[in-house]
């Protein structure tokens, strides 16, 4: 995963309360079974005016000249502003991908739903939550003032407006080191790997019926009908 | 000290370990696996060299890009018209074949929607912690398992390590009290508190849901009910076990069996939360005021009883609610003050992971038995979970009631839920639709759904617009 540190950029107003991955990424994009590409899918259906198809070539497309995301003050913006409840609905990974592919790498919101939020920290996308008020703030400011931006310091944990003065957020002590240094949380859970056995040989004396009749050894399970 | 919660309960006997800011490692016992986010987690295995921690945990079923025709499904992976489809399916083939993990495939008698099939086979039982990358995995709770969605570098994160690395989340319960009126249904229920709670109203929980109306429900009803947890916002929602859960498990193919079984049984009897157990948050509904419940928006929240009316913008003196009341209107083609049962409708979808199993379609069956599907409805399509619910539904007869009525009979997979296959809503249409996402463009590009219970889709493809089941009763 990639470091983050700190990060300055243009700010992009969503301003839209519960906002879900059905929106951040449509699900014909989902087909795909790679990892990269999504960013120019993301908000499809509000970004373009016509209906988007995985091999569909988007240079060609009409673009939504009312979608915030295509008006030319914002472009090359690279923290989102966002309302409540952001990134609500399906788990899918490919919206933080296609955020973070488009080059969103922060997002301001008072909430957001967990399953996105957690899936954001696994992909080097900071969520930071500020209260409503200071949401609120923030809107009036990016929309009364072009070419509006931010400083996100993570060390610090300080967002650093123009003009105004700096705002400190929370963020989980775990998640900021695994961001600060570019973790990834594989690696650290396998240093735990001798926890992890001696923990499962417990469970399986305590509790051998989560242990039994699984998977392709068993003789029941594996009496396929076949296509 | 106060005693524990169902989730507590299941939390603490899954800790391998807890870090000082309370992020910790939990064991997970099962995990369910899907074509569309499991691709790129085996491809990371595969760059990383690794294998699965424990390959007999993990159950595979291919669900959301499959045909529902017969035709197509005939031609096994062949028929899958869209190419970039096809390749999603056979990669998880491959990568099952490749990592020694147990699938169902596309064309196997058992094969279905992965919520489904999972409580069906038994490959979920009470006090495990289950995972897979879908955020309805929230279902399985109904048998008292720790149940919910991740994303798909967790689900490369559990097939290496066995473990979710995760902070506990805070304990609501939502009791429904008192006896269920003829004709409301778990889906009802569950719109209900989704009304009153709002789309964010369980988030950072897990939700228990209690209280008689909730223990009186089938085993499929309580699935209903905690299916759609996360459409409040939790990620988990969790029912405590009783004899019906008990008896639910009993005799599938992966529960258990003989002197195992009775041990099993023993110790999941005390998957309860303790009378004196803390939570956080209590949510109290009256069954008896729960009417049938229709969405008129774009959010799951934006719902009211089929006696209601859709809101009027000077009623809402909040402003930002305004705004999203004017936003969903305006995409959903409608007014405010329109009366529920004067929304006229072209598509009625019976399916999904929130409402396809055998009673689900039972009850729709009921309704629709000896009628016809009224003119102005372009497009009724019944899809069960699962081979085995086509299979038990075939034995009753109810396909035959359907095809009867001029509703199509389909092969099982997540189908017009969320439109990833050929079934979809289309541009501008109204749909009945017994799934759980009525967000913009979900079950097509620019297409209307309202979300129902099985009997009040049933009654609407009758009627063409939505009516009151209990009239019909």
């Amino acid at each position: 995963m990639k470091k983050f540190t700190v990060e300055s950029g243009l700010v992009m107003p969503l301003d839209r309360a519960n906002v879900d991955t059905d929106f951040i990424i449509p699900k014909q994009f989902l087909k795909s079974i790679k990892r990269s590409g999504f960013g120019v899918n993301l908000f499809d259906e509000h970004r373009y005016l016509d209906k988007g198809e995985p091999d569909t070539d988007n240079r060609s497309r009409p673009l939504n000249p009312d979608f915030v995301l295509n008006q030319a003050r914002y472009q090359g913006a690279s923290i989102l502003l966002a309302r409540d409840n952001f990134g609500c609905g399906s788990s899918r990974e490919h919206a933080p991908w296609a955020l973070d592919d488009y080059g969103f790498r922060v997002i301001l919101a008072p909430s957001y739903a967990d399953i996105f939020f957690n899936n954001c920290f696994k992909n080097g996308i900071l969520p930071i939550v500020l209260p409503r008020q200071t949401i609120d703030e923030l809107f009036a400011a990016v929309v009364a003032n072009e070419g509006y931006a931010l400083e996100i310091d993570l060390e610090e944990q300080t967002l650093c407006r123009p003009n105004a003065s700096d705002i400190a957020f929370e963020v989980d002590s775990f998640r900021k080191h695994c961001l600060l240094n570019g973790l990834d949380d594989i690696g650290i859970t396998l240093e735990d790997s001798e926890l992890i056995t001696a923990f499962e040989s417990r469970w399986r004396e305590k509790a051998p019926w989560y242990f039994a009749q699984s998977g392709n050894g068993a003789a029941e399970n594996t009496e396929a009908a076949g296509e | 000290m106060s005693g524990k919660t169902l989730y507590d309960k299941i939390w603490d006997s899954h800790l391998v370990k807890e870090r000082e800011d309370g992020t910790s490692l939990i064991y997970i016992d099962r995990h369910l696996i899907h074509e569309v986010t499991s691709p790129q987690a085996f491809e990371g295995l595969r760059i990383a060299g690794r294998q699965p921690w424990r390959a007999s945990a993990n159950f595979a079923t291919p669900d959301h890009n499959i045909p529902t025709t017969s035709q197509e499904r005939k031609r096994g992976l062949q028929g899958i018209k869209d190419p970039v489809s096809k390749i999603q399916v056979s990669t998880l083939d491959n990568n099952c074949s490749e990592f020694n993990i147990f699938e169902l495939k596309m064309n196997d008698f058992r094969q279905g929607i992965v919520h489904v099939v999972g409580p069906e086979q038994g490959a979920t039982l009470p006090g495990m912690t289950i995972v897979c990358g879908d955020s309805h995995t929230s279902t399985h709770g109904a048998l008292g398992a720790l149940a919910h969605g991740i994303g798909t570098s967790e689900v490369e994160h559990v097939l290496a390590t066995q473990c979710l690395m995760q902070k506990k989340m805070k304990n609501m319960l939502i009791r429904v009290d008192g006896e269920l009126p003829m004709g409301v249904t778990a889906k009802d229920i569950v719109l209900a508190i989704i009304g009153k709670i709002g789309t964010a109203g369980g988030t950072g929980y897990t939700i228990e849901f209690g209280g008689e109306a909730i223990r009186s429900l089938s085993i499929e009803g309580r699935m209903t009910i905690c299916n759609m947890a996360i459409e409040a916002g939790a990620r988990a929602g969790l029912i405590a076990v009783d004899e019906a859960t008990l008896e639910y498990i009993k005799g599938r193919p992966f529960a258990p069996k003989g002197a195992l079984w009775d041990k099993a049984a023993q110790a999941w009897k005390e998957l309860v939360s303790d009378e004196d157990a803390h939570f956080d948050s209590v949510v109290e509904l009256q069954a008896a005021v729960i009417e049938p419940q229709v969405t008129w928006g774009t959010s799951p929240e934006m719902v009211s009883p089929v006696t209601g009316a859709i809101p009027t913008l000077e009623n809402e003196a909040d402003a930002t609610k305004r705004g999203n009341i004017e936003q969903a209107l305006r995409y959903m083609g409608l007014s405010g003050g329109t009366a529920i049962e004067d929304i006229q409708l072209d598509c009625v979808f019976i399916g999904s992971c929130t409402n396809s199993r055998i009673e689900d379609l039972r009850e729709a069956a009921k309704v629709v038995a000896g009628k016809r599907v009224a003119a102005n409805i372009e497009m009724a399509l019944v899809v069960p979970g699962s081979g085995l619910v086509k299979q038990q539904a075939e034995n009753e007869g109810l396909d035959k009631i359907f095809i009867e009525a001029g509703l199509e009979w389909r092969e099982p997979g997540c189908s017009m839920c969320l439109a990833m296959n050929a079934d979809q809503l289309g541009e501008g249409k109204h749909c009945a639709s017994t799934s759980n996402r009525n967000f913009e463009g979900r079950q097509g590009f620019g297409g209307r759904t309202h979300l129902v219970s099985p009997a009040m889709a049933a009654a609407a493809a009758i009627h063409g617009h939505f009516v009151d089941v209990r009239k019909l009763a």
